[in-house]
């Protein structure tokens, strides 16, 4: 596992409160994580906050997975 | 009219948590009002205040982790965690948890604050004048508003009738009770959960009614003596955080389904003062008029009154005004019923005071005992009536009234009587 992606997996589980073998790559924030619309404005200003990126919010209504996420910091941060 | 009754209590008081622990250490004279340790106090006027203790202090502490996970309590500011606990004492201890559509539907929430999530709204300010718009969370606003704490006792129980919120400064307690009472009698609901919750121990709160010069500033060392109402030494009221929730219900209701009636809610009364935005009218005449009218919706006289639990903050001029306002109502029967004020060991809860102060009246009727005014050495001229000073008083009351008083003349008053 990435560096990127074993810290955002961190942020999922400290930030909604779930289970760390629930946090799978194509695991969903809202359908498999149990996150509803705040949760995921918070988790969007975690990352920004843990990567020093910033998340434009039309980028952040597309990240709707782990992976999502990962991609999305991989290619834009750094 | 259908007739309204009490069949559940929940509290969290900074003489801990828990209906019967808090009872037990008020009625044994202890005091919950401490030195502030939780933020930087050297440069307030005011550094006393009635705390909620924490569960590391004993078992009458409170436990945050009982009442909502850590991830949960991201979404509330302290008052909504404070009002969620004692909500969910009160309804446990009703046994009313249906899960039929239809009685959800009658069941409905009126829990007030008078300032909401102040520390929230503080902390965010700074937030977002240091680091700008887009490090503001998305739950501030939730956490923030005072009709949360209705929305998450909602939630919960899935209670889906009236759902409101009280916003009157120190009498949102009493109006909560008073107002959520009136929705049962007029047909809006079979059950209400009502009461107020209050967390503005913080330093702009405390730096603010200090400006108004409202808060006791000369007890600083000698915390549990600051609360004094009608002392000759009161210098001011004492912060302090909370709630306490009832359940409400119709009484035939009740009956039938078995429940535990605690008392009935007999009267209500309410008034304007229509003088100044902090300062009660010198007459008194606010307070005369809520406890008046209280009287005459309970149809009783004013000899039938026992006890009275008064506002009495421990302010230099409002303890006097209303126990001016008493003696000029009940006239002799005032030098024959006993008035105490339980801020003297908890502070001054402001939104929550009203329905803190409900359920000590009720639980005075209960176990025929007047809890004490504390610190109560050296009254004041004129406070010649009985006040209960320092120790808890065993009398007979037949019914209890209670006064909430609050910024801006807006003032209510209670009458409880044993179960029918």
């Amino acid at each position: 596992m990435s560096d990127v992606a074993e810290r955002v997996k961190k942020i999922v589980v400290e930030h909604l409160g779930v289970e760390e073998a629930k946090v799978t790559d194509t695991a969903s924030f809202i359908d498999d994580l149990g996150a509803d619309s705040l949760d995921t404005v918070e988790l969007v200003m975690a990352f920004e906050e843990e990567f020093g990126c910033e998340i434009p919010d039309d980028a952040a209504e597309k990240i709707l997975t782990v992976k999502d996420a990962i991609e999305f910091i991989e290619s834009h941060s750094g | 009219m259908r007739r309204v009754v009490v069949t559940g209590l929940g509290l969290v008081t900074p003489l801990g948590c828990g209906v019967g622990t808090v009872w037990e250490r008020l009625t044994q004279g202890v005091s919950g009002i401490r030195a502030i340790n939780r933020f930087d106090v050297s440069d307030l006027p005011s550094q006393v205040a009635g705390l909620v203790p924490s569960k590391d202090e004993g078992a009458h502490g409170f436990d945050p982790d009982s009442v909502a996970s850590a991830k949960d309590r991201r979404r509330m500011d302290d008052f909504i965690v404070y009002g969620l606990a004692a909500a969910i004492e009160a309804v446990t201890d009703s046994g009313w948890m249906p899960t039929d559509e239809e009685s959800q539907e009658r069941t409905g929430v009126m829990i007030g604050s008078g300032i909401g999530g102040l520390p929230s709204i503080a902390d965010t300010a700074v937030l977002l004048k240091e680091h700008g718009p887009r490090k503001v969370s998305p739950f501030f606003i939730p956490a923030s508003l005072i009709n949360l704490v209705s929305g998450h006792v909602s939630i919960r129980y899935g209670f889906k009738g009236p759902n409101h919120a009280v916003v009157t400064a120190c009498s949102t307690g009493a109006h909560a009770i008073g107002d959520a009472s009136r929705l049962i009698m007029f047909g809006d609901a079979d059950v209400m959960v009502a009461g107020g919750a209050e967390a503005a121990v913080c330093r702009i709160g405390m730096a603010g009614f200090a400006a108004a010069r409202a808060l006791s500033t000369h007890y600083n060392a000698t915390p549990t003596e600051a609360s004094r109402p009608w002392d000759k030494g009161r210098d001011g009221f004492v912060m302090g955080e909370g709630s306490g929730v009832l359940v409400l219900e119709e009484l035939e209701h009740a009956k039938k389904r078995g429940a535990k009636i605690y008392a009935e809610i007999v009267g209500y009364g309410l008034s304007g003062d229509a003088y100044h935005i902090t300062a009660p009218a010198e007459d008194g005449s606010g307070g005369f008029r809520a406890m008046r009218n209280a009287l005459r919706n309970a149809n009783l006289s004013l000899e039938q009154i026992d006890y009275v639990n008064a506002h009495g903050t421990s302010t230099p001029l409002g303890d006097e005004i209303e126990l001016g306002a008493v003696k000029r109502l009940f006239g002799d029967h005032a030098y024959k019923l006993t008035m105490s004020s339980t801020k003297s060991a908890i502070g001054h809860l402001l939104g929550a005071a009203g329905s803190v102060e409900a359920i000590f009246s009720i639980l005075a009727l209960r176990n025929q005992l007047v809890p004490p005014t504390l610190n109560l050495r050296d009254p004041s001229d004129n406070c010649d009536i009985d006040l209960a000073p320092l120790v808890a008083k065993e009398r007979p009351i037949r019914y209890a009234l209670s006064n909430s008083f609050g910024f801006g003349g807006t003032n209510a008053s209670l009458i409880f009587t044993a179960a029918p």
